[in-house]
């Protein structure tokens, strides 16, 4: 008898598309990376362990102060008294309104300006009173 | 002859031999670089202005933090690293327990933070009951 099924079957990966499709790749992690901006002010942030993320980046609104008191929201230095009247308009926008409050607060701030900022937030209310303390996280 | 010779077949092509490699070495470096920047933190829900709730005083655990990030929580002085422990005993005690954070106005915000994550910990999923006083002046 003769066993002709013992066909060559081509047992090689097609290797020709290859550097197209690690271009694609390539393209789009081109595209995906954001080299880190930056926007606020420079805070060193406390280490913490138990700590949560915060939802995407839509409807959050970011607090940045630093250990001289000074606060910037959206690229510009406020006053204290400034939060929460802000933070009631961002409330109140009806496309995306704001759910958390983002505070990058520098470890060496004082409590008591702190609470003034967290005072600030009560009287916006809605949204704002969702706060979350921005933090690294600690090495064990 | 030698004019002969020099009539060779130059191979106009590029060599796409390596332009995988290539790609792949632009790969990786894109691929580690990327940072997929999540923010990340402490969540806690602020109460309502004007919102006061009559607390029994059983219920209650004071913990006071001075400018210096001592710690004191119910009249004893404590490590911040022992917060956890200790609030989780108080826990098991009494589950309605609310702790008082107060701060001095001058404390700094890191040890805030250290405490608030020593008694999230100690809390595990559970909701987190603290109530943050007004600092002392």
């Amino acid at each position: 008898m003769e066993f002709k099924k013992k066909s060559k079957a081509d047992a090689g990966i097609p290797t020709a598309s290859m550097p197209d499709i690690i271009f694609m790749l390539l393209i789009f992690f081109m595209v995906a990376t954001v080299f880190k901006e930056f926007r606020g002010i420079p805070v060193r942030l406390p280490a913490a362990r138990k700590i949560e993320k915060l939802p995407g980046k839509r409807n959050v609104a970011y607090i940045w102060a630093d250990d001289r008191d000074r606060i910037s929201i959206d690229d510009k230095f406020v006053e204290i008294r400034e939060i929460s009247k802000l933070m009631y308009v961002k409330c109140n926008d009806e496309l995306s309104p704001l759910r958390v409050v983002s505070m990058k607060i520098d470890e060496r701030a004082k409590m008591g300006f702190v609470t003034k900022i967290q005072e600030e937030l009560r009287e916006a209310g809605g949204g704002a009173l969702n706060v979350n303390y921005a933090t690294k996280t600690a090495s064990k | 002859m030698l004019v002969d010779k020099k009539k060779k077949k130059r191979s106009a092509e590029v060599p796409t031999s390596s332009l995988a490699d290539m790609a792949f070495l632009l790969l990786i470096f894109f691929l580690v670089t990327t940072t997929i920047d999540v923010d990340k933190g402490i969540g806690l829900v602020l109460p309502q202005k004007g919102e006061t709730i009559e607390i029994r005083k059983r219920n209650i655990s004071n913990l006071l933090v001075n400018a210096e990030g001592r710690v004191m929580i119910d009249d004893q002085i404590v490590e911040i690293s022992m917060l956890k422990s200790i609030v989780q005993r108080k826990l098991a005690e009494n589950d309605k327990l609310i702790i008082s954070i107060k701060t001095d106005a001058n404390t700094k915000y890191r040890y805030y933070i250290q405490v608030l994550d020593q008694l999230k910990q100690a809390w595990g999923n559970k909701k987190t009951r603290i109530s943050i006083a007004e600092p002392e002046r």
